[in-house]
This record gives C-alpha cells, structure tokens and sequence, in this order.
C-alpha cells in the first residue's frame, strides 16, 4: 500500500523538483538520539557498543547484515537457526518487520517483546541500532542506512518523449564508465543507439533481466522518464 | 575611478597571471560569475570541467592546481603490480583549458572567506562567487609513532600517486630473497577503502614472480576491512601462506617504526623489515583547515549540494569531505562533483537544478585477470549521503567473471579520467 501511494505521488513531484532548489531523494531511517530512549524497551536483555557482551540475548553489534541466529557462541532458538538457515540477513525492513510484532517473524523466537507498534519508535530505535554496525563509508559493501522511495509508474513507457536536456544531465553518470566519445574498451558504447532498443535496455536491467549487477544498480533508481531522457540525449549525441 | 577591494582583486589577478603563467587568459570579464576550484583530481577536475562546459561561458573557471602532470591514485597500486606503465596514469590539463577552464599552476595557501578570495603561493589573489575545496588528503601529524613526512624517503606512504609510488615499486623489486614487505594500515575513515589490500595483492603478485619466499606482513587497527573476504580468499588461492595480516585484535594497531634502523614493532615486538609501507591515518587537505571549515578531520557538507556546513558560498567534495555514506575514492569525488557543479551553475546562474544522485563502484585487482568490485548508489538525506542500494562481487567466482571483472575496470578508468580531464 504504502508503495502503491508513493508511486501515484512521485509523477507530480518529478515535475516540480526539475524548476526548484535541490531535493531530498531518501529518507534517513529516524531520529538516532530519540532511539535512545527507545532502546530501555531492549537494554535489560541486549548489550551495543565498545565491549557489548552477549547475555540473555546477543550483543546487537553489527545486527545489520548479520544472518538470522548468526552471531557464533550464542544459543539461539531453533526458530532463528532455521529462519538463518532460510536465508535470513538481519536488514532494515526485515528488521523492522521483527520490532513491530516478533512472534510474526520468527514463531518461536525466545525474545519474549510485544513488539513495537508505532512506526516513529521502531524507526527511531532503527536509527540508533544502524549506528553500531558497519560505516558504509568505511566498508562500502554495509547495508544501506536510508529509505529509497520504490518507483511503480504505469506501462506505456516506450510512449513518453524523452527531455534531452535532462538526459544530458543524468548522462553524466553513464560517462563516468561509458565514454561520451563512444569508445568501446572493456565497457560497451551506448551512443547513438536508437530510442527504443536503449529504453528496452534500461528497463530489463531495472527489473534485473539482464545480470550486469552495476547496470541493476544504475537503472534500478531511474524513472521511466529518466530513461526516456537519457535515450534521447544519447541518440542524438553528436 | 574608486578603488575599491573588488576591483583592486580584479587588478591583482591579472598583473598575477601575465606573469606567472603567460598561457592563462587575462581574467577581464567582470561581469561574469566566478568560481575557483582547489586540487585538480576527481573532484576538482571534473567539477571545474562540467562547470565550464555546461555554463556555456557564462561563468569564469578557474583551477588551483600545483602539479603539471597529476598522477591518478586509482590504478597506481597497478603500476606497483606491473600492470600498469607510471606513464598511462599520468594526465595533463590541455584538455581541460580546451573546454575553456581557466588552469593555474600553483599552490593555495589562504582562503579569506569574508573577502572571498584565495591567495595563490605565487602571490596572486583570486576573487571567487563560489569556491570548490577538492584537494584530497593530508596525513594526521603523529599518528604512526616513529613517522613523519620526513620519513617518506625510506618508508613511503606511495598513498598520493607519482613519485611516492616509483619509490615503493622500486624498494618491492629490490628486496632481498625471502625479505619481508611490511604494511601499516590506516584506521578508518581513509582514502579508497580497499586500496591496502589492492596493494598487497599487487606486491604478493611481483613476489610470487621474483622472490616467493619473501613475506607480507601487515598491521591493521581495524577489525575488519573492506572487501575482506575477497581479499583473503584471493590471497590464501593465489599467493599461499605470504600474507599475514595482523588486526586489531592482534595488537595491529599499537605499532611504532624507525626509518633508520628498517624496524616495525607490532605490539612490542620488534622484526626487522626491508619495505615498510606506512599509510598514516588521514585528514583533509590542508586548505580546508586554512580556511576554518573543518570539524575534525574533514569538512562537513550538506549532502544535497555539498555546500560546506560552514560557509555556503564553499563547495567541498571528494576524500577532504564529510559528507556520509560514500567511501573516499576517486569515483566518489567524481559523482560528488556533477552534483556540485549543477547546483553552482543553479545558484549563479540560474539553470535547473535536479536532484542529486551519487554513486560510486571500487574495483580491486587481486592478481592477473581477477578482478573484484563493490558499488552502491546513494541519495542525499537532512543528514548525509545516504547509501541506498549496492552489490559486491561473491567468493568463488569463476575465472570468465573475474577477467570480465578487471575488463571492466580498465574501460572504466579509460572512462573516468576521460570525464575528469576532457580530450
């Protein structure tokens, strides 16, 4: 639902941002400090920061990115070792699924908490918690540490007229790899490709058709406009 | 006519130019904008580049930077491994005067921010609208014990590229059979995350060719590094038992070394090496603390337009910032600065301003035709860069993916410095 609603608002929004001052694209989990306060519910069981120890539940050093029932040495319930085994990793939705209603997650997890049922306390205790685990500034494989609105626009993309100008923006991003001049070393020229093929493209590697995981990457957080710009700046690229 | 400070500046740069670089245009259009930029590397470059070219003339550029041939930092460790010739990381700036940057062969060594302008070593005084800061990184003064500057001739940082990297080069080539190469690796944040364990890669490479008996050690105050377990997979297959890497919980990171003696003391036990590579912890360069906009270490921004936190009419981008999620490397100084140089055109003269979009990919070498990458994408929150979404290359890839792999990153560096530099 909530992605449902995004997707309706971000047509107009799109429009807007292209004639005013620089706009936030992503939200930052929560307020880290209120988390603090948040995080009473879960100190009596759980230790974070310099020389956390594991006691009745495991240190929350590193929770993020880490495997469900993960952390070596810890007794975990048979139902975190299997939802692990499962192919569980510890990130900030799933996360986020567990503090709203444990029990939902994990049927027989030992962590004996209702849950937190307001969205502000779990994204602030969020917040706090992704403090403690991997800088992504320092290893840039660490998980995310902000929300990125999911972008669902309607089918008739190949219908949209691309607005160059604004390709010609966005394009600076594919020249960092793929060079203006259309040279072909290592990485594929993407000049002068006709607008549908170059559209086509962009889209297979948006919903990962195609496997080049940079290219996902790329094209996962572009719009279909954005696609469309790109295609006609490219194409007309002298 | 009155002779006020602006038009005494506007005097003072251009008798400057006429006599310390007769090739720079004389600075005469008044009426036009103004931005100066600091170090002409992945930030400064580009930013100074996409500013001139998409204002279009509207705005005067004009680019700070002391060397006339600047010497990447990425693909250097390739050159130490004998991928790469010194020569094909070297880059002029023809290319960036072509596209009518204004490109000035000198120190900065003030920055009057209520003024604004910048003082040139040379003695020139430059007016700007906008300033942009991208001169990388410095070493924090201490943090090694034993290590100063005036140590680098014997044990090289080789973490600023050029003659740095010829001296560590040249030292792996000539140790002695069974010698030990010695690492001391910076403490987080630092330039170019897995740039260390590039490097021994590319050292362990040259050894395992010359002198396989000789040995790598290397002291880490981390517990844990980026791409780890790439890195250690590549070296137990490829280069068995030379590495030994000695974290945090070993004592790595309470080290002391003496340059004259050759000695490395690792939690008080003293070896004797034949190559110590020290890469001290590190700070922004230091025009940002010349300029009172650090906190710290670094200089904070404003991750939408990296404005600085302390003056807005300063731009700061690359390894010198603070700015959130993104690692130091030279393709994140590279995004910063598109988004930089937009939202400068925006403010002075007025275009579309769009929203920021950052991303960042670091491919590593870990021996001939096997290539690792880790990248993500990254948006600007209230708070940072915030990283959003990202992949990183898997153990026990097949050999087709990782020279696929390192492939790529060769056609990437054709396309980076391609952007930075022009053509």
């Amino acid at each position: 639902m909530l992605a449902f609603l995004t997707s309706q608002i971000r047509m107009p929004a799109l429009a807007a941002l292209l004639f005013v001052a620089p706009q936030l694209a992503a939200e930052d989990i929560g307020d880290a400090k209120a988390g603090t306060e948040v995080w009473e519910h879960c100190s009596a069981c759980h230790q974070i920061g310099q020389g956390a120890t594991s006691g009745i539940g495991p240190h929350l050093n590193g929770i993020f990115g880490r495997a469900a029932g993960g952390l070596e040495g810890f007794d975990y319930s048979k139902g975190l070792i299997r939802e692990g085994n499962n192919g569980l990793v510890w990130s900030l939705d799933k996360l986020d699924a567990y503090l709203e209603n444990p029990k939902a997650l994990v049927s027989d997890t030992r962590m004996s908490f209702d849950g937190l049922e307001t969205k502000k306390e779990r994204d602030d205790i969020l917040a706090f918690l992704r403090q403690f685990s991997d800088n992504p500034q320092n290893i840039p494989e660490a998980p995310p540490t902000a929300r990125t609105h999911e972008i669902v626009l309607p089918p008739e993309v190949l219908a949209i007229v691309g607005d160059s100008e604004y390709g010609e923006y966005l394009a600076s991003e594919c020249t960092t790899c793929h060079q203006i001049d259309g040279a072909n070393e290592g990485i594929p020229s993407i000049t002068h490709w006709p607008q549908e093929d170059f559209v086509v493209a962009m889209h297979a590697y948006k919903v990962k058709v195609r496997p080049h995981p940079v290219m996902q990457m790329m094209a996962g957080r572009l719009t279909d406009e954005e696609i469309a710009a790109l295609a006609a700046y490219f194409e007309k690229l002298e | 006519m009155p002779l006020n400070r602006r038009t005494f500046m506007v005097k003072g740069v251009a008798a400057a130019t006429v006599l310390s670089a007769p090739h720079v245009r004389a600075d005469n259009h008044a009426g036009k904008p103004k931005v100066v930029v600091i170090g002409g590397g992945a930030g400064g470059a580009t930013a100074a580049r996409y500013i001139a070219k998409d204002s279009k003339g509207e705005i005067d550029v004009i680019l700070v930077e002391p060397s006339r041939m600047y010497y990447t930092c990425f693909f250097s460790n390739l050159y130490i491994g004998g991928f790469r010739e010194l020569s094909s990381i070297g880059h002029s700036y023809g290319g960036l005067t072509k596209g009518g940057v204004n490109v000035v062969h000198d120190w900065a060594v003030g920055v009057d921010r209520a003024a604004k302008t910048v003082s040139l070593a040379g003695g020139a005084v430059l007016n700007y609208d906008r300033l942009v800061l991208s001169p990388g990184i410095d070493f924090v003064d201490g943090a090694v014990p034993g290590w100063d500057v005036t140590s680098q001739n014997k044990m090289p940082h080789a973490y600023k590229a050029g003659s740095q990297s010829e001296l560590l080069k040249a030292q792996v080539e000539s140790m002695p059979q069974g010698g030990t190469f010695a690492m001391v690796a910076p403490p987080n944040p630092f330039r170019c995350p897995p740039g260390p364990y590039e490097r021994i890669s590319m050292v362990a490479h040259v050894l395992k060719e010359t002198n396989p008996t000789a040995k790598i050690i290397i002291a880490d105050p981390k517990p844990k590094f980026s791409k780890m377990a790439l890195f250690q997979e590549g070296w137990a297959d490829n280069y068995s038992g030379m590495v030994d890497w000695i974290g945090e919980e070993f004592g790595g990171g309470n080290v002391e070394v003496n340059a004259d003696e050759m000695t490395l003391s690792i939690d008080g036990e003293v070896t004797k090496v034949d190559v110590c590579n020290v890469i001290p912890a590190m700070k922004a360069g230091r025009i940002c603390e010349l300029a009172g906009i650090t906190e710290g270490n670094w200089a904070p921004v404003h991750a939408a337009t990296m404005q600085s936190r302390v003056d807005e009419n300063i731009h700061v981008l690359g390894d010198a910032s603070a700015q959130g999620d993104m690692p130091k490397s030279g393709f994140s100084a590279n995004s910063q600065a598109k988004v930089c140089a937009m939202a400068v055109r925006g403010a002075l003269t007025g275009s579309k301003v769009f929203p920021a979009k950052f991303s960042n990919t670091c491919w590593s070498l870990i021996d001939t035709d096997n290539g690792v990458k880790v990248g993500a994408t990254y948006e600007a929150t209230d708070e940072k860069i915030a990283k959003v979404d990202g992949f990183i290359s898997s153990t026990g890839e097949d050999a087709a993916l990782r020279k696929a792999t390192f492939e790529e990153s060769v056609g990437w560096y054709a396309g980076i410095t391609a952007d930075m530099f022009g053509s």
